[in-house]
């Protein structure tokens, strides 16, 4: 049965259906992993019963031959969706408890495809971090390991506990969300594939808010074909969310067939940052020797703005978040810390409740929309906001894609991450303007650093392009023909 | 801009987080660090540059204003730290 764990997500899906398995076997070869992969602190919650009983109604169904298009597959749930099942607490002590009375739309779309709910993940609180290292529930161990060297490594964020799952083989597929680079980072630094879709293809109903104008949902998973057959299934138009997209969901995996001859992608040497790792830009220029061989034309195009992004997320990203946050108050749900008067009871709630990184970014928040600097900051930002869309406009009339590193770093290991919150911030210095812009954006692991840390290579699209990114991430893929960490931790 | 212990306190109040004397003083550094970082973006003309606030809609799509989930009062309470008779609880805030 251990194999059953390592078979993709079309295996499973013809498995299943020839009755090799059930998904009541299924189910419990990855219960049993998810309890062996324990140390990692992948899960903040296992919900055993829950995928127990998910699975016998896909066996149900199974035996009827009316099996879902997520039939059986075990879904590891990144803890800022609500769900009726578990709780729900997006890492925070403000939350601890939670229980939702309510699903998310991403989630629901997932058990209506009759897909087995394995699980809550554990994340940075709030999905404020780059390495899910300001969890209230603990840090998360990524399950890469390197042959004589006993450091581990961070798994990324902020959805580190859904990455890390998929790179352990305790999930097959698990959603994430992507605030400014928190399903691609983490995908990257485990060697997996994670997708930001365009801004609105997936609802952002039932998801616990940080910085609503750039939050998206998408699939991690091992392979693009996987994370297309994923956001086929979550995306879609949904009254709920007002932001949410009314166009028809294509087809993501037939796309993947096309290839990618005749695609036009640009190479931004503005994405050539200061502190790029050398390996990761040699990978990049692989990256681009693949995609010609595959038959694709690479141009160098320009996107001076680049650098400017993550200063203006890191204005906007905490505008939205102070804002969103307030809602946490101590009075309808969530920790309340009582106090003398209403106001003392307010600011004894949020200063006990929330973690020292979303203290931070509420106090930058509300500072840079507070009266005498809202223009200097906030609206400056906004402006620049345009600039880097119009740029992003502009480049793709030209081109189809643009291929760049995801990160400019591998990940680090415990006790070597940047102390300085600016330099932690650098991790996203790459994946943000996809965000600024609300545009897809896919991380596909592409190579290893000599030492045998992953690598992943990034492709960009226009808005509603994601069928586009797909195409080209498939062909990076079989291109890079990448061997992933055996999942196995010590 | 610099942030000083005065406007962090302020901040912290308009924020209604409570902070002791200690976090105060590493806020402030931690915040001036953020705020000289993101000074760069004063380089950028942007003049004659409309904000953007939302990346695709041009509008807010308008729903009509009807009850769509009636009963909610146990779901909606059912998380609250202190209630009665259907209502949240607070303290006193009328003297």
């Amino acid at each position: 049965m251990t194999d059953l764990i390592s078979k993709s997500l079309t295996d499973i899906q013809t498995g299943l259906r020839r009755k090799d398995f059930s998904a009541t076997e299924l189910t419990k070869a990855y219960l049993k992993r998810m309890e062996e992969t324990r140390e990692l602190n992948a899960y903040l919650e296992e919900t055993p019963e829950v995928a127990l009983k998910g699975a016998a109604a896909s066996d149900a169904r199974l035996a009827k031959g009316d099996a879902l298009d997520l039939e059986g597959v075990p879904v590891a749930v990144k803890d800022l969706f609500c769900t009726l099942e578990g709780h729900t607490t997006a890492a925070s002590k403000m939350l601890e408890g939670y229980k939702s009375p309510f699903e998310s739309t991403v989630t629901q779309k997932l058990w209506d495809a009759g897909a087995v709910m394995l699980g809550k993940t554990n994340m940075d609180e709030f999905a404020m971090g780059s390495a899910n290292l300001t969890s209230a529930y603990g840090k998360v161990l990524s399950p890469l390991t390197l042959p004589g060297d006993t450091r581990r490594f961070v798994p990324g964020g902020s959805s580190g506990g859904s990455a890390a799952a998929i790179a352990a083989k305790s999930a097959l597929i698990a959603t994430g969300s992507d605030t400014g680079g928190s399903i691609r980072q983490p995908a990257a630094f485990c060697g997996i594939v994670g997708m930001k879709p365009t801004y609105g293809l997936c609802s952002r109903y039932g998801m616990v808010a940080f910085a609503s104008s750039l939050d998206q949902a998408g699939p991690l998973t091992r392979t693009v074909e996987d994370a297309a057959l994923m956001l086929r299934v979550t995306a879609g138009h949904d009254p709920k969310d007002a932001t949410s997209l009314n166009k028809a969901v294509p087809d993501f995996l037939a796309a993947l067939k096309k290839g990618v001859k005749g695609l036009r992608i640009g190479i931004p040497e503005d994405y050539q940052v200061d502190g790029l790792n050398p390996e990761i830009t040699a990978l990049w220029e692989k990256g681009r020797a693949w995609l010609e061989e595959a038959g694709a034309t690479c141009v160098p195009v320009r996107l001076p703005h680049t650098k400017y992004a993550l200063p203006v997320y890191y204005i906007l990203a905490p505008a939205e978040a102070s804002s969103n946050l307030a809602r946490f108050d101590g009075v309808r749900y969530g920790l309340r810390v009582d106090g003398e008067t209403l106001d003392d009871m307010y600011e004894r709630t949020r200063g006990e409740g929330f973690g020292e990184e979303v203290t931070r970014r509420i106090l930058v928040g509300t500072y840079v929309l507070s009266a005498g600097y809202y223009d200097a900051y906030y609206l400056k930002a906004q402006k620049i906001r345009r600039l880097i869309s119009q740029e992003f406009a502009t480049v793709f009339k030209d081109v189809d894609v643009i291929l760049a590193p995801t990160t400019p770093t591998p990940a680090f290991a415990f006790g070597e991450e940047p102390k300085d919150p600016v330099s932690m911030f650098m991790n996203d210095v790459l994946t943000v303007p996809a965000n600024i812009a609300g545009l897809p954006a896919i991380s596909v692991p592409g190579g290893h650093t000599a030492e045998g840390l992953p690598l992943g290579l990034q492709l960009i699209g226009p808005a509603f392009g994601d069928e586009t990114v797909l195409r080209a991430a498939y062909a990076l893929e079989r291109a890079a023909n990448f061997t992933p960490f055996d999942g196995v931790s010590q | 801009m610099s942030i000083d212990h005065e406007t962090v306190v302020k901040v912290a109040r308009l924020a209604r987080i409570k902070l002791d004397e200690k976090d105060i003083l590493a806020y402030e550094e931690r915040l001036n660090r953020i705020l000289d970082w993101i000074s760069m973006l004063e380089e950028v003309d942007t003049q004659n540059v409309e904000p953007m606030f939302s990346v695709h809609l041009d509008h807010m799509p308008q729903v009509d204003d009807i009850v769509t989930e009636p009963s909610v009062v146990a779901a909606v309470l059912a998380n609250a730290p202190e209630k009665e008779l259907d209502m949240y609880v607070v303290p006193k805030v009328v003297g």
